[in-house]
């Protein structure tokens, strides 16, 4: 076993979701059968290789400091499922 | 033949000789769109009336002389890329009701230069997929057979121009999803180089790895869709600010003195027996054409999948961590606190394959495994890109099989993900080395599905890709067939 049962439900708590019990056996499986396959990975011999993270090799990319329109508060919170008084609105955070 | 199924270019010729109008053009595809969509199912929204609005407006702009280049050209659009005040879903009940304010660049783009936008194809959701099964909304069946899949994740866009319901579409690839689907269904496909068209406003999934590209009836449309999507936006740091040619300019100087290569990893098991003939073939008509045609080795060509799935699902877990019912998207009726109310929006927006993806990225990403995986994976990458580095030392393109097989049936991999990942083996490596790639079809099998070929060239060569695309096309075009639908 490359994860268990009780692993899939701690990396599911980090990735903000949640599953019922079938749906954690199904996705041990499955995850089970793809990190097994990933294993792979082990025969490669990668002592001394740079990690590649942009196939071009593009470094920061600078421009000026100019201002531009921005999107409006309006347009900004239209699509928020709920919006008061120009913010966000979510369930109390603090007691 | 009837207007819409035309190709971008005989369409100009028709608009400039005054055979054609662009409201004549708009009303034979929404014919065609209503005689096969019922079918194909390639569409998740239609922009009629705007559409024929727009067309009846530039009627009167040719008919002033005012053409632009894509003027009256119907043009379908990935339903990842935003267009302003039209629904923009990704194919997933999270962004069901999503209305960006904003157009993606490459929307923008065809706009200005007269394009007509008529509708947003399927996909698997979030572009996770190689079928169109993942989409929320419904499965794209593919035009040459309705029970197999159109291929994915922009089967959609590849059905409808297949099925003549656009004269030609927009896709993304991030790991083969504009070639693969291309190939299945018998179109021209490109993933341009990582860089060379703007990812702004194109819904991200993994960003080191996403490009947007054309998928049209013939390469010659190719070159005039890359013509319009290609070039630097400052408002997306990782489109490289290099100037770019008329794509158009390289169609007709053939291949002569160029050296292809065959990387002889693409011809293991698991390669369709006629497949890989199709690509023997093709190999005699290049070397006709007058090209040499070497094997090469792209050795580490074996653990593509295996990296391509951990990079892809890291970059994707930190992308859709965005959606979080705040914002923008869906939000759940359930839970008390915040936290329970991300997590029960996420698991009531979200379909099984982007869960998967999204848990396997966090697994990959987290403390203990980064190493492991996603640090691993970033170094095989290194290798993977260094093959074809010293691979275009000795050859101008490789050429290859797009996809292992013909379109496969509805519902045949959706049991086991890690068959369905290898189905993406001959496209992935494009993605992991940034370059540019180009599927174009290459016949039938016995069954009559469309097969394709992949032509890959170095990193801002998509030149090389149109140049060999074309003289191919044009050596075999002979066996151009529709879709009986």
């Amino acid at each position: 076993m490359k994860i268990a049962r009780d692993e899939v439900v701690y990396v599911s708590h980090l990735a903000r979701l949640v599953f019922d019990g079938d749906e954690i056996e199904r996705f041990t499986t499955q995850l089970n059968s793809i990190l097994l396959y990933m294993e792979k990975l082990g025969q490669v011999d990668t002592e001394g290789v740079l990690p590649l993270t942009n196939a071009f090799g593009a470094a920061n990319a600078f421009r000026p400091d100019t201002v531009a329109d921005p999107l409006s508060e309006e347009s900004s919170l239209a699509m928020a499922p709920e919006a008061r008084g120009g913010l966000f609105v979510v369930p109390r955070v603090i007691e | 033949m009837e207007l819409h199924a035309l190709t971008i270019h005989e369409l100009q010729e028709k608009i400039r000789n005054r055979e054609a109008k662009p409201s004549e053009i708009v009303r034979s595809v929404f014919k065609r769109i209503e005689a096969v969509e019922s079918k194909v199912n390639a569409y998740l929204a239609l922009n009629e009336s705007e559409a024929l609005a727009l067309a009846d407006r530039q009627d009167q702009e040719v008919a002033a002389g005012r053409g632009r280049p894509l003027t009256g050209i119907p043009i379908a659009l990935k339903d990842i890329l935003c267009t302003k005040g039209q629904k923009t879903t990704c194919a997933s009940r999270i962004l069901a009701n999503y209305v960006p304010p904003y157009d993606a660049t490459v929307v923008a783009r065809l706009k200005e230069k007269g394009a007509i936008i008529i509708g947003k194809t399927n996909m698997d959701e979030f572009a996770m997929g190689s079928s169109t099964e993942n989409s929320a909304f419904g499965i794209t069946r593919n035009p040459w057979d309705l029970n197999r899949i159109s291929g994915g994740s922009s089967g959609g866009s590849a059905a409808a121009v297949a099925a003549d319901e656009c004269i030609a579409a927009v896709g993304t690839d991030t790991g083969g999803s504009i070639r693969q689907p291309a190939a299945l269904c018998g179109v021209v496909g490109m993933k341009p180089t990582y860089g060379r068209v703007s990812r702004y406003g194109l819904i991200a999934f993994a960003s080191s790895l996403d490009q947007a590209g054309p998928l049209t009836k013939d390469v010659e449309d190719c070159a005039i869709m890359m013509n319009v999507l290609a070039g630097y936006d400052p408002k997306e740091s990782t489109s490289v600010p290099l100037a770019v040619p008329d794509y158009r300019s390289f169609l007709g100087r053939g291949v002569e003195g160029w050296t292809i290569g065959i990387p002889k990893e693409y011809f293991v098991a698991g390669i369709d027996r006629e497949m890989a003939r199709r690509v023997r073939e093709a190999q005699g008509v290049l070397e006709a054409a007058g090209a040499r045609c070497v094997e090469v080795s792209l050795p580490h060509s074996e653990y593509c999948v295996a990296v391509y799935y951990i990079i892809a699902p890291a970059e994707a877990s930190s992308n859709l961590a965005r959606y979080d019912g705040v914002k923008y998207g869906y939000r759940t009726g359930k839970g008390e606190d915040l936290l329970a109310m991300y997590k029960n929006t996420r698991a009531e927006g979200f379909g099984a394959e982007v869960k998967r993806r999204v848990m396997l990225g966090t697994y990959a990403l987290s403390s203990g495994y980064y190493d492991a995986y996603y640090k691993k994976a970033s170094q095989v990458r290194a290798l993977i890109k260094r093959d074809f580095d010293r691979a275009f030392e000795q050859c101008d393109l490789l050429l290859t099989p797009t996809t292992p097989t013909a379109a496969f049936a509805i519902g045949e991999k959706t049991g086991d993900p890690l068959t369905m990942y290898l189905s993406d083996i001959c496209t992935i490596s494009a993605n992991l080395a940034g370059i540019p790639a180009l599927s174009a079809p290459c016949g039938f099998t016995a069954e009559g599905l469309p097969l394709g070929i992949q032509f890959l060239a170095p990193h801002f060569e998509e030149g090389r890709l149109l140049q060999a695309g074309f003289a191919y096309e044009q050596e075999t075009r002979g066996e151009k067939r529709k879709p009986v639908l």
